[in-house]
């Protein structure tokens, strides 16, 4: 009697460790810290099956926001960076952590918020007028407050506005959530709040509700993306070489063309800027 | 609606759905052998020390897995100690997260399962010459369906937990990617609805484990 529980729990056991043993890291294994919007509105799992396909290098894709993604590759756990914050990506490189770094594509970011509008700041294009709008108004507006480079652009827009949100709205109107992009979306679409996104995730969010895009076309709301490569002075890990290629197939003229077909419903979510940075 | 569907018959759903499973059922394997025979020893056995590992079994009950996943990620990290393994973010770093987190729950659930037989039967079993060592085995099935409930229990924090594998497993589509992590995902994609049609699908995987144990249990009655 015994038997008949024992064997299928050992079964199981050995099944499931022979196959997660056969799984880990072939040689041709790479991991990429990279940012949500980048991720989550669907760009890498599009081009990534091109790339793995023509080098036989897989990818492993950490979907974090841009600090969190440079503080995994600094401790040596991923084996190259894409993000998109130009002021933290120069600390990562200043600190020696990286090396090489190339833009291979721009999009923007858009101020969402509720169709009711009520700082009126819909059809705008200068979003500091905007947030001073937001602030005269008191209403509702959720901030990521994740070091994510979204957060950091927002954090640039308020000081550049002279506003500090936390110190006269903390509490009250300016709701830190903590959060990546979908949760502070989710948030805002709850909460009737404003909000900051990159458009990439705004246009494959699917719990819009009463959002729209209120501000955009302004200069300050563009959006670069870079891949940055580990100094292998300071980071000898194993990978350099297969890291290296993929950087490289990102800015190649396939990589760029693989970027610049990718779609959500008939709009183009990332422009291919690697000849020409922005 | 069709779009619904279509995500569930997909390869990649049914590659995280057996991810979850072996994972869960991996961990919880792992759990039972240390388990079982550490809780059965803290109700039998008399040594030094006995009283504060069964407080400290009862406590890590409620151990937080945000933070047994972020200490794991600190150690297995390849600048941590034990970066040589290159474990983190692969499906044996959750693995390794969920046995620390089910093994309490098993270990002390086995502990007052055992308890009561012990007093029952420990004369009888050392009057025939079992030493407390032997009679663990025989203590453990006399008590078999509330030690199934600890095993279960300890199965049903590894299939239901998100913080710690999500840290050191990394959420990695086709790789580390767990029933509860996708719905993490697609939570923040906004698809509340495929986010919660997953979710179904998990309890209803729960639910079949439990009744299939369940009828394995009652068979050896």
């Amino acid at each position: 009697m015994k038997l008949r529980l024992i064997v299928p729990l050992v079964l199981t056991a050995l099944l499931a460790h022979a196959s997660l043993a056969a799984e880990p890291s072939a040689p041709e294994t790479i991991t990429l810290a990279s940012t949500t919007s980048v991720d989550n509105s669907g760009l890498l799992a599009a081009i990534l099956p091109t790339f793995t396909r023509e080098s036989g290098i897989t990818v492993h894709v950490l979907a974090q926001g841009t600090g969190q993604a440079l503080a995994t590759a600094a401790r040596d756990d991923a084996d190259l960076v894409l993000v998109h914050d130009p002021e933290a990506e120069e600390r990562f490189i200043t600190d020696g952590h990286g090396t090489e770094r190339a833009q291979i594509a721009w999009n923007d970011f858009v101020v969402v918020g509720p169709r009711s509008d009520p700082a009126h700041i819909a059809g705008g294009h200068d979003a500091i007028e905007g947030f001073r709008a937001i602030t005269a108004a008191g209403a509702p507006f959720v901030s990521r407050g994740d070091k994510s480079g979204t957060d950091a652009l927002e954090k640039r827009l308020w000081r550049a506005a002279g506003i500090d949100p936390a110190a006269t709205g903390g509490g009250k109107w300016y709701r830190d959530i903590g959060g990546g992009m979908g949760a502070a979306l989710n948030a805002a679409a709850a909460m009737e709040a404003y909000t900051v996104s990159d458009r990439g995730t705004w246009l494959s969010f699917k719990n819009k509700a009463s959002l729209a895009v209120l501000i955009e076309g302004d200069p300050r709301l563009i959006n670069r993306y870079d891949v940055i490569l580990l100094n292998p002075a300071k980071h000898p890990v194993p990978k350099q070489a297969a890291a290296r290629r993929f950087a490289q197939w990102l800015v190649s003229p396939e990589g760029q063309a693989a970027i610049g077909a990718y779609q959500v419903d008939g709009d183009q979510l990332f422009h291919p800027s690697a000849t020409s940075p922005k | 609606m069709s779009d619904f569907w279509q995500a569930f018959s997909t390869g990649p759903f049914v590659q995280i759905v057996v991810l979850s499973l072996m994972v869960s059922f991996s961990a919880t394997t792992v759990a039972a052998v240390m388990g079982l025979p550490c809780g059965a020893a803290l109700a039998i056995c008399r040594f030094p020390g006995r009283r504060a590992l069964t407080l400290l079994a009862n406590a890590f009950l409620g151990l937080p897995p945000v933070v047994v996943g972020l200490a794991l990620y600190l150690m297995l990290s390849r600048s941590g100690p034990l970066g040589a393994l290159a474990l983190l973010f692969t499906p044996g770093a959750m693995v390794l997260a969920q046995t620390v987190l089910a093994t309490p729950i098993i270990t002390a659930l086995v502990h007052r399962a055992v308890e009561e037989p012990w007093q029952e039967y420990g004369g009888a079993l050392r009057v025939d010459g079992a030493g407390r060592l032997r009679s663990i085995p025989i203590l453990l099935a006399i008590a078999r369906r509330p030690v199934l409930t600890a095993v279960l229990a300890g199965f049903g924090r590894t299939i239901s937990e998100v913080g710690a594998v999500l840290i050191v497993g990394g959420n990695i589509a086709g790789y580390t990617r767990t029933m509860t992590t996708a719905i993490a995902l697609e939570t923040s994609k906004g698809d509340l609805v495929l986010a919660l049609g997953l979710g179904f699908i998990l309890i209803g995987i729960s639910i079949a484990v439990s009744a299939g144990a369940f009828a394995l249990g009652e068979e050896k009655r």
